[in-house]
């Protein structure tokens, strides 16, 4: 039952997807029941999780999935994925109410909510993962339905950009992660994070710490908007504002820093994990601020705060000191409460008065008393103002700065730091509310603003509440939660700590005075501060490393790659062929040298030659020469062609190899009756069409180089022993197969699932071929040929009488086949060769009378016997194609040994014969097109 | 034996990439059934020459042939084929719908 609910958590939101599709279809209202109650189903099975939680218990749940890759469908549950999920699935219900009121009326929001509740899905995966492939995975999730919620107006280009900019820097901070978390794996000796956890001590004391360490970081600091890849996150602004409501308070971007609280215990401890992370949060932290300050866009302010917010939670994870995560962990929550109701705020005036520019935008306060009483608390909370939730957590991160040790003066910097930072925030918090609520009266707006609709404001009254709940009874709202789930971080006890609002007069006390009194003055100094900023914009034209600048570099490195394309990719198919072949010897090449012996000859004795095999080779020249020599004039070269395979014929019966050249024998008359075919529609003034072939020496050195490649290979195989699984085959043909044709019996027996798909293969190049040539009208080259009918009058006199008996030699081959050569190939093709010698012989009038067979029927019918053979051992509780046999005494033909394999070369049989049916009549059913024959 | 055996694989194949490579789909479909050839004899003689004897396993036989490389050997026979089929229905359909018997566009072609 845990397990189940452990697994309900996760795949809850995915299980209501269709639902929501189809409420959609329904009505708008539907879609929004749909989605919250998708949230709160999540929640709900986190309520019946909870206890045990609460009672210590780490729950998992662990289903293999890819155990050789070392991924398994692996969930957890403890403290921290449990504050996580209380994140995702409580401020997510707030999203979909929110959602519902602000998003226009047109929208049906079905694609709005699915994609939403896809978002919280890969979230939940990442928080819940126990298999930290699994929240690779997950992390995928999230970036790629990031990319499509903030490219939600799609149509619109300003949402397209910053949605490509996201999804290619978080994506790519993705690519980081996953390569840090395989090295993690390696390290640790386990994907399961309840082992790695433990095994911290192994893992910082690995030589590849370091880069591990960094890979990891980057995946964090992409994510999480740290400098210098924060540029994403003013840009993914473009998205609608329930969006980033939910992205940037809650989830996406805490998407990074759950990572380094849930590595902490690992990862953690170490001067380079200080420095990277520590210094990295700082810079953010203040360099977010700064930025904050100057967005007239009351949008892109709240972005640039989100990146302050999140450094100043990577430098309190980065610190070390022992309160300091605690610290983060508590800002976590308490930043995605108030800045997930600022967002909501700042989309009802977005909403009302139709721009988000305060230059324009003032006075709200008067106009919206309540909506603006929400925002100020809620911004009041984001500078840290005493009795607000954020006040909290900044004097703890406040005081985790002092606490830290540096050597020297250093002490003094961290400190330093918080306090600038601080101050920064009250500004540009000052800035928020003083434009948008004071500031005298809005100007030149596009609609007349009023208070909101009632349920639109419902979300944000809860959140400002729990703000409110947070500033002044802190221990009652969060002690608990709190310490759970920083136990889940430290993986130790957590240290005596207490919510209060009064520890005292101390050090953090006067940095947060320090930080509200300079943050008034600040303000206060706005002018000198504008124009300050707009000269160090002017000395640091582009800004280095903007979201322009990598637009300009993504649309750089675009050009630059098909650029490159396209001077290395003539889209020419000889082209690809040489290179394949050079490719091919160079490898070859390669592993010879490469091989520890190098020696051409091994050690067997050579045969001797003798008359037959000189003939046959002097045929061969012959007939090589003459095909090349001809190549392109059509039937000459088939002539030699057709004595090249002769000669392989020759080669197969000299070797001991009778099925090979029965086969190879039918083969060559069918390949030659096709090509034949083919050859008629080929266009015949060849040579005088050829163009000037330049790439002939080129061609020919590749196959000079390839050919003795090759010789020298078959050479040095032939010249050394090996050991095969031949052996096994041959003693076990008669006992084990019931056949004393061992090629056969391999074919139908012991390598019958290779059979069956080689067959299988066959008649899908025969459906290819009827496939490509249905409906295509062809006209012959002019040709003498006179009407079949009337052309081979003695091979059609002949050709009559001979069927039947072409056909009993056929079924007598096939009889044979499991004990002498032959079998199903053969006899396929023995009968499809004589069908077709009647056709040709007949002409077209008796093909045009006689190719109503339906070929694919029998085709099919021949794979269906073949499978069900297979199938059938299965009834009898063997292996898939197994077979068994037995021997029975048949009247005149004596003692006959009858294996089930024989069905299944009775399916090769009917699929042989069909495919090469269907081949040569297709090319024969084109001949009907010809005008006049 | 061996070294003939090697040289008419080698020379087999180097027709057959020659030919492979022109520009005409008629050559091409001649050099595919060429390396065809030259890959089956390869495959085939991985079984060594020095074996007399046909692999029927009857009374009295000794020394069989290598019945392994035979039996795959048979099944690619057959299948090339079926792809030496689909290859002519490709060039074909080709020049049914382009109206040229070449590999390539015309543009490359005529290089």
């Amino acid at each position: 039952m845990t397990v189940l609910l452990l697994v309900a958590l996760l795949v809850l939101p995915l299980l209501w997807l269709p639902l929501i599709a189809l409420a959609a279809r329904h009505s708008r209202r539907a879609a929004g029941f749909a989605a919250g109650a998708a949230m709160l189903s999540g929640l709900a099975a986190l309520a019946a999780l909870a206890p045990q939680v609460f009672a210590g218990q780490v729950i998992t749940a662990t289903l293999p999935w890819f155990p050789e890759w070392g991924l398994d469908l692996a969930l957890r549950l403890d403290g921290l994925g449990l504050l996580f999920v209380i994140l995702i699935d409580g401020i997510g219900l707030l999203v979909v109410l929110y959602a519902y009121y602000y998003m226009p009326e047109a929208d049906r929001l079905g694609r709005f909510y699915m994609l939403l509740l896809g978002f919280a899905a890969g979230m939940l995966g990442i928080v819940l993962a126990e298999n930290i492939l699994l929240l690779v995975l997950a992390w995928e999730v999230t970036s790629l339905a990031s990319f499509l919620l903030i490219a939600y107006k799609f149509r619109e280009r300003e949402a397209r950009i910053p949605a490509r900019t996201a999804l290619a820097v978080t994506g790519g901070g993705g690519l980081a992660l996953l390569a840090g978390m395989i090295l993690l794996g390696k390290m640790s000796g386990s994907f399961a994070l309840s082992d790695i956890l433990v095994r911290g001590d192994i893992v910082r004391a690995d030589p590849l710490y370091p880069v591990m360490l960094v890979l990891v970081l980057l995946g964090v600091f992409t994510k999480s908007a740290q400098f210098p890849f924060h540029f994403w996150l003013p840009g993914a602004m473009a998205a609608p504002t329930p969006v980033s409501a939910y992205l940037h308070s809650a989830t996406l971007v805490k998407a990074g820093v759950f990572v380094l609280a849930r590595f902490y215990p690992v990862l953690s401890g170490t001067e380079l994990w200080f420095t990277l992370v520590t210094t990295t949060g700082a810079f953010t932290f203040v360099f977010g601020a700064y930025r904050a300050l100057f967005k007239n866009d009351f949008k892109g302010l709240l972005a640039y705060s989100t990146i302050s917010h999140l450094g100043l939670i990577v430098m309190l994870f980065g610190l070390g000191t022992a309160l300091a995560p605690v610290a983060a962990v508590f800002h976590i929550i308490n930043h995605a409460v108030f800045k997930a109701s600022l967002f909501m705020v700042a989309g009802i005036v977005d909403h009302e008065c139709g721009t988000r520019d305060m230059r324009r935008v003032a006075g709200m306060f008067k106009v919206m008393p309540i909506t603006a009483t929400l925002g100020i608390l809620a911004a009041g909370a984001m500078a840290g103002v005493p009795f607000l939730n954020g006040f909290l957590s900044k004097e703890m991160f406040f005081a985790a700065a002092v606490a830290k040790p540096l050597p020297g003066l250093w002490t003094w910097l961290l400190p330093a730091i918080a306090t600038v930072g601080g101050i920064l925030s009250v500004g540009y918090s000052a800035r928020f509310v003083h434009d948008v609520f004071f500031n005298g009266d809005a100007v030149d707006l596009p609609r007349i603003p009023h208070e909101p609709v009632r349920w639109i404001r419902l979300p944000v009254e809860v959140l400002v509440g729990l703000v409110l709940l947070v500033g002044l009874l802190p221990q009652l709202a969060l002690g608990p939660i709190l310490r759970l789930a920083s136990g889940a971080v430290l993986m130790a006890p957590v240290p005596p700590f207490t919510l209060a609002l009064w520890h005292g007069f101390n050090l953090p006390l006067v940095m947060s005075i320090a930080a509200l009194g300079g943050g008034a003055f600040y303000y206060l100094r706005r002018e000198t501060l504008y124009s300050f900023h707009a000269r160090l914009t002017r000395l640091l034209p582009g800004h280095g490393l903007d979201a322009v600048a990598f637009e300009r570099a993504y649309a750089g490195a675009a050009t630059a790659a098909q650029a490159i394309v396209r001077a290395i990719d003539h889209q020419s198919i000889r082209q690809y062929l040489a290179l394949l072949f050079g490719l091919a010897i160079a490898l070859a090449t390669w592993s010879w040298f490469g091989a520890a012996e190098t020696g051409l000859a091994g050690p067997l004795p050579l045969a001797a030659v003798d008359a037959p095999a000189l003939f046959a080779f002097a045929a061969l020249l012959i007939g090589l020469g003459g095909t090349l020599w001809f190549h392109r004039s059509g039937l000459l070269a088939l002539v030699f062609l057709s004595v090249i395979g002769l000669v392989a014929v020759l080669v197969f019966v000299r070797f001991a190899a009778p099925d090979l050249a029965l086969t190879q024998v039918a083969v060559e008359v069918a390949t030659i009756t096709l090509l034949v075919l083919a050859l008629r529609y080929l266009p015949r003034n060849i040579a005088a069409a050829a163009p000037v072939d330049t790439r002939r020496w080129r061609d020919a050195i590749l196959a000079a180089v390839g050919g003795t490649g090759t010789a020298l290979l078959c050479y040095a195989m032939l010249t050394r022993p090996f050991e095969t699984i031949s052996g096994f085959y041959t003693a076990q043909a008669l006992p084990g197969g019931g056949g004393t044709n061992v090629v056969n019996v391999i074919l139908v027996d012991f390598r019958g699932f290779d059979t069956l798909g080689e067959i299988a293969v066959l008649a899908m190049a025969a459906l290819g071929v009827q496939a490509l040539l249905a409906g295509l009208k062809l006209t012959p080259a002019a040709t003498n040929a006179r009407p079949a009918e009337t052309q081979f009058i003695m091979l059609r006199m002949m050709m009559q009488p001979l069927l039947p008996l072409a056909l009993a030699v056929a079924a007598y081959i096939f009889l044979r086949g499991h004990n002498l050569p032959g079998g199903g190939f053969v006899a396929g093709m023995i009968a499809a060769m004589a069908l077709m010698m009647q056709y040709i012989a007949g002409g077209a009038a008796f093909a045009e009378k006689h190719l109503r067979i339906d070929y694919i029927r029998i085709l099919g019918a021949g794979l269906l016997i073949a499978a069900a053979t297979g199938i059938a051992s299965l009834a009898f509780g063997a292996p898939f194609l197994a077979s068994a046999h037995a021997g029975i005494a048949v009247p005149v033909i004596g003692h006959v040994e009858l294996a089930s394999a024989m069905i299944f070369d009775l399916g090769i049989l009917l699929t042989v014969f069909a495919a090469l049916m269907l081949i040569l009549t297709e090319l024969a059913v084109l001949r009907r097109h010809e005008p006049v024959l | 034996m061996e070294i003939l055996v090697s040289i008419g694989v080698g020379l087999l194949f180097a027709g057959g990439i020659f030919l492979v490579l022109r520009p005409r789909s008629f050559s091409v479909v001649l050099g595919f059934t060429l390396i065809s050839y030259a890959v089956n004899i390869l495959v085939f003689v991985a079984g060594l020459l020095d074996r007399d004897t046909p692999p029927l396993f009857l009374p009295g036989a000794a020394r069989l042939a290598d019945p392994l490389p035979q039996a795959l050997v048979l099944t690619a026979i057959v299948i090339g084929f079926g792809m030496t089929a689909y290859l002519v229905a490709l060039s074909l359909r080709s020049l049914g719908e382009h109206g040229t018997d070449t590999v390539d566009s015309d543009r490359d072609a005529g290089e």
